[in-house]
């Protein structure tokens, strides 16, 4: 179709289709008024069943763990897949001059160097903000937080040394093949503690281990230890993603694209 | 509660962590062969799931969270046989298309397979998952995998675009499925499909509505029912082979088992009232789908794609079985579903051999081409006869069970419309048989609406002087299949007694929520009489093969002043089809808001 | 004031598909694509608010006492994970799709048609 008659073709059905989600949203209690049984029981039996005070978390990895397994596993099939569209491809591998081309001279290919006070500042923040993501994957039954949040932040560590500009440290960093065998391992852990549950407690993902004290870092039982399983598999997932992209956009830097 | 239940989901999921790992240490022979062993294993357990459904559905709460007081506090596997039958069913397709690319197929490592594993794993889980949310999930997973899959071949910027296109009018849809989702639980505060139906009772009113729209129109876009439907030839033309089997073979019927198992756990108690409205609604949808579908199969030259729109013409065919809302019905689309998805499958696998032979998709160009492969033809022919519902195959039993429920219910038209169907998707397959394997017709220069020639990449490795087995042996096996369920006697009995397992909401209900024991009651035995729906479906085949072998000849009216019309109707049709993201977005919001609109107003005039 | 979140969630499911519609760059699209994703936010936690609720931790803070609905925060959490992965293997395919064509812009797409 031609553009106009598109839009105005789009916009009649968009008004029709506003219109039923809309009369639809009628029908829903009024905003501040939560009536409906799930959140509620909830929060009265999580805290004292699990020893967790973040039921959020505890929501996530316990109650309907599954879907977080589902999750995670959704994450781990993109970056695959992910690192499978950017794969490099036949010609690519061909030049042999690639690793060389990273520190290209030519002044138009180059991107602008980084000053040293954004060096400077972003080397000393790598180190807090790891810390800073280990304690939210580590606080996930406690507080806000857990293993997708903390797993992220930790993600973005090695993206402060690219932005530093050592592009070189940047690539042995997240090509590491460790990288790729923590996801799989963050992923397959996962799995395996549900298994535990499953052989120790006659259901799948059942929280067997210890529950330990409330408001204690080991409460929790199997919570605490899908937490770091996530947080590890979303940290090593992101990374390899940054990797495949960054590789990628590089070699379209190289041909003289945009 | 059964040990095996989450199993389908977990041994294909550890399998892909697993090869994930050791991408960069396994060779290729182990990647094979432990994606096949994780498959084969989950399909013998989703076997043997299904023979406990038999007596009982297998139900397993995930954490050991049982439900209280009819508030379900967990996850639930709810194994009936119909959804333990479409496990069993995914695994057999997955197997074949992993077979296929034994040795040939260009893999990325071990990524490919960890690909296929985790789309194995997913839509194992979308089968057995009795938890609403849990459903979007894995549809999302299965979402992803397909993705990733359908753009593989990134050397082509054809198959970016339509990766592209797939992808975005799928996401779109998710995110309905996903609103309808938010209305159910704002209604019931619940997001068990058990607990959501028990709540919803038979109150209907706007938001239960929408909903149903919403959720509806975001399976209806996986299931690529008009007006959803562009993506899916643009993602069957540019997917490698393997891809392709299992998006025409049971992705999209998928989309309708979704449909199927929302309506009849959530949605059949509001809309008790108003089935006729129901009933109209998806019989035109499907009607104008399977029509659409097969017009736009019969002009392609790309064979993937000729095959992508019959696809679609069938899920018309399987939507107008869903719309009657009777269990006989419903036993005909799980028999049709079956017997389409192997032949459609075996289609599939023989377009990749030739692809791998002759290096073309492009049945103009490939004219000819193919008479040495005796073997091949038989099987592709074979297929063919299947598609056109031919008696002998588990097609023509779905079909017959379809057209039977119509006729129950004053609804014997649909006959027509099987008909109509069948002989031009059939027609289109015998046509590119006869031309490809016999040499019949012209080759280049022949007429067919304005193509351009069509290029292909390699997907596999050198080409061969034979043909290989690891990919004849799949197709050839799936025939038999097809042939082999469409004789066995017994079947129809045991998909009907599925369908009505499904079918019973109060039942679900029960053996969810209070733990009861509601056993399986298999269906009386049937004695309807054959002749009829044998006669019809003969005649469909012969006419298709006439169609074919005319379109083939020299007599072919191509440009006579009758046929005109005709001919602009399929140009204008095509030009629709314009591979534009905007025009495909565009009609998804006309699809959703005219369901919307329609539906409200059927109800309300009641 | 107690509609109005949901009239917000509507109009970002609406304007998602306009940028969608109209886009003439892939990469535009997708972000317009991850703006109709953020409409489902805000319905899910509409949904679960509770006025003079607080947050569904009690870390220092008594059971029992009123807190906002912590399944649909849970909800999110996978939804976001879901925007966040559906739009990298988007912008994946749009890097490989610039790289082959030198174009981003739908309207110079002609591979597919009919």
């Amino acid at each position: 179709m031609k553009r106009s008659p598109r839009i105005v073709f789009f916009l009649l059905s968009v008004a029709g289709f506003a219109g039923v989600y809309l009369w639809g949203l009628t029908g829903l209690p009024a905003v501040g008024h939560y009536r409906g049984p799930y959140g509620d029981v909830l929060n009265q039996v999580a805290t004292y069943e699990r020893h967790v005070t973040d039921v959020v978390t505890a929501v996530n990895f316990d109650y309907r763990g599954f879907d977080t397994l589902g999750e995670e596993f959704i994450l781990f099939m993109s970056v695959v897949g992910g690192t499978v569209l950017l794969r490099r491809q036949r010609e690519e591998d061909k030049s042999e001059h690639r690793d060389q081309n990273l520190s290209d001279k030519s002044p138009e290919r180059q991107a602008p160097e980084p000053s040293d006070a954004t060096r400077v500042l972003t080397l000393a923040l790598v180190g807090p903000l790891v810390v800073f993501g280990l304690y939210i994957v580590a606080h996930g039954q406690l507080t806000p937080g857990g293993g997708f949040q903390g797993g992220v932040v930790l993600a973005t560590a090695p993206l402060l040394v690219y932005l530093a500009g050592d592009l070189k440290k940047f690539k042995q960093i997240t090509s590491h093949t460790l990288v790729e065998i923590g996801e799989a391992l963050g992923a397959f852990g996962y799995l395996a503690i549900g298994l535990a549950g499953l052989i120790l407690g006659g259901a799948y993902l059942r929280n067997v281990a210890a529950l330990g004290t409330t408001g204690t870092i080991t409460s929790g039982g199997t919570i605490a230890l899908i937490d770091l399983a996530t947080g590890l598999e979303v940290a090593a997932g992101f990374v390899l993603l940054l990797y495949a992209f960054l590789e990628q956009t590089l070699e379209i830097r190289l041909r003289g694209g945009k | 509660m059964s040990a095996l239940a989450p199993l389908p989901v977990v041994i294909p999921l550890s399998a892909a962590a697993i090869l994930s790992a050791l991408n960069k240490f396994l060779s290729r022979r182990w990647a094979d062969a432990l994606a096949i062993l994780a498959t084969i294993a989950t399909g013998l357990i989703c076997g043997e799931l299904l023979l406990q459904a038999r007596t009982q559905p297998v139900i397993h709460w995930f954490g050991g969270w049982t439900p209280r007081a009819g508030v379900a506090l967990g996850i639930s596997f709810v194994i009936d046989p119909m959804g333990a039958g479409a496990a069993v069913f995914t695994s057999l397709l997955v197997l074949a298309a992993l077979v296929f690319s034994l040795h040939y197929f260009q893999t990325v490592g071990t990524l490919f397979h960890v690909l296929m594993l985790g789309f194995l794993g997913a839509m194992c889980g979308f089968t057995l998952t009795g938890d609403l949310f849990n459903l979007f999930v894995f549809f999302e997973l299965m979402s992803a995998s397909a993705f990733a899959l359908c753009g593989y071949k990134v050397e082509e910027p054809e198959s970016m675009q339509g990766a592209l296109n797939f992808a975005i009018t799928n996401t779109v849809g998710a995110f309905l499925v996903l609103s309808g989702i938010g209305l159910l639980y704002g209604r019931t505060g619940a997001l068990n499909m058990a607990q959501i139906g028990r709540t919803l009772g038979g109150n209907l009113d706007g938001l239960v509505i929408t909903a149903f729209v919403f959720i509806m129109a975001g399976f209806f876009i996986k299931a690529a029912v008009i007006p959803f439907h562009f993506w899916l030839a643009d993602a069957h033309a540019v997917a490698p082979t393997p891809v392709c089997v299992l998006f025409s073979g049971i992705m999209v019927e998928l989309g309708i088992y979704a449909v199927l198992r929302v309506y009849w756990t959530i949605f059949d108690g509001p809309f008790a009232a108003h089935r006729w409205e129901i009933r109209g609604l998806l019989l035109a949808l499907g009607s104008i789908t399977a029509v659409v579908g097969a017009v736009m199969c019969f002009g392609q030259r790309h064979i993937k794609r000729l095959l992508a729109f019959s696809t679609i013409s069938h899920v018309g065919l399987l939507t107008i079985g869903f719309g009657l809302l009777k269990a006989s019905a419903l036993a005909g689309v799980a028999l049709y579903v079956v017997g389409h998805g192997m032949v459609k499958a075996a289609l599939f696998l023989v377009a990749g051999l030739l692809l791998h032979r002759f290096s073309s998709v492009d049945e103009l160009e490939l004219h000819g081409r193919a008479r040495e492969l005796r073997a091949t033809s038989v099987v592709f022919f074979a297929a063919a006869l299947g598609l056109a519902s031919m008696p002998g195959f588990a097609t023509f039993r779905g079909e017959s069970a379809m057209i039977d429920a119509a006729g129950e219910i004053g609804q014997g038209w649909v006959r027509a419309i099987f008909f109509f169907s069948g002989l031009l998707t059939a027609a289109a397959v015998l046509r590119v048989w006869g031309r490809v394997f016999r040499g019949m017709g012209k080759g280049e220069g022949a007429e067919t609406a304005g193509d351009k020639k069509i290029k292909e990449d390699r997907e596999t490795s050198q080409p061969s002087h034979g043909i290989p087995a690891a990919m004849f042996l799949p197709a050839a096996v799936l025939v038999l299949l097809a042939i082999a369920t469409g004789l066995t006697p017994g079947l129809k009995r045991a998909a009907r007694t599925a369908a009505t397992v499904m079918q019973d909401r109060a039942g679900y209900q029960a053996r969810v929520l209070e733990h009861a024991w509601v056993p399986v009651t298999p269906a009386e035995e049937e004695h309807t009489p054959m002749g009829k729906g044998v006669v019809w479906s003969l005649a469909t085949t012969a006419a298709a093969l006439g169609l074919a072998f005319l379109s083939l000849s020299r007599y072919w009216p191509a440009k006579h002043a009758l046929v005109r019309p005709v001919a602009l109707t399929v140009r204008g049709l095509r030009s629709i089809h314009s591979g534009h993201i905007g025009d495909y977005v565009a009609f998804l919001t006309f699809g959703v808001a005219a369901f919307g609109v329609v539906l409200a107003a059927l109800v309300h005039l009641h | 004031m107690s509609f109005f979140p949901y009239v917000v969630a509507v109009w970002l499911f609406v304007i998602g598909l306009y940028g969608i519609v109209t886009s003439r760059n892939f990469v535009h699209l997708v972000i317009c694509l991850a703006v109709l994703q953020s409409s489902t936010y805000v319905l899910l936690l509409s949904i679960g608010y509770r006025v003079g609720g607080t947050a569904p931790v009690f870390a220092g803070v008594r059971v029992g006492t009123p807190a906002v609905d912590p399944v649909v925060q849970a909800l999110m959490l996978t939804d976001i994970v879901v925007e966040a992965t559906v739009v990298a293997l988007l912008l994946a395919l749009a890097l490989q799709l610039q790289k082959h064509t030198n174009t981003l812009d739908p309207d110079k797409l002609k591979a597919l048609e009919g």
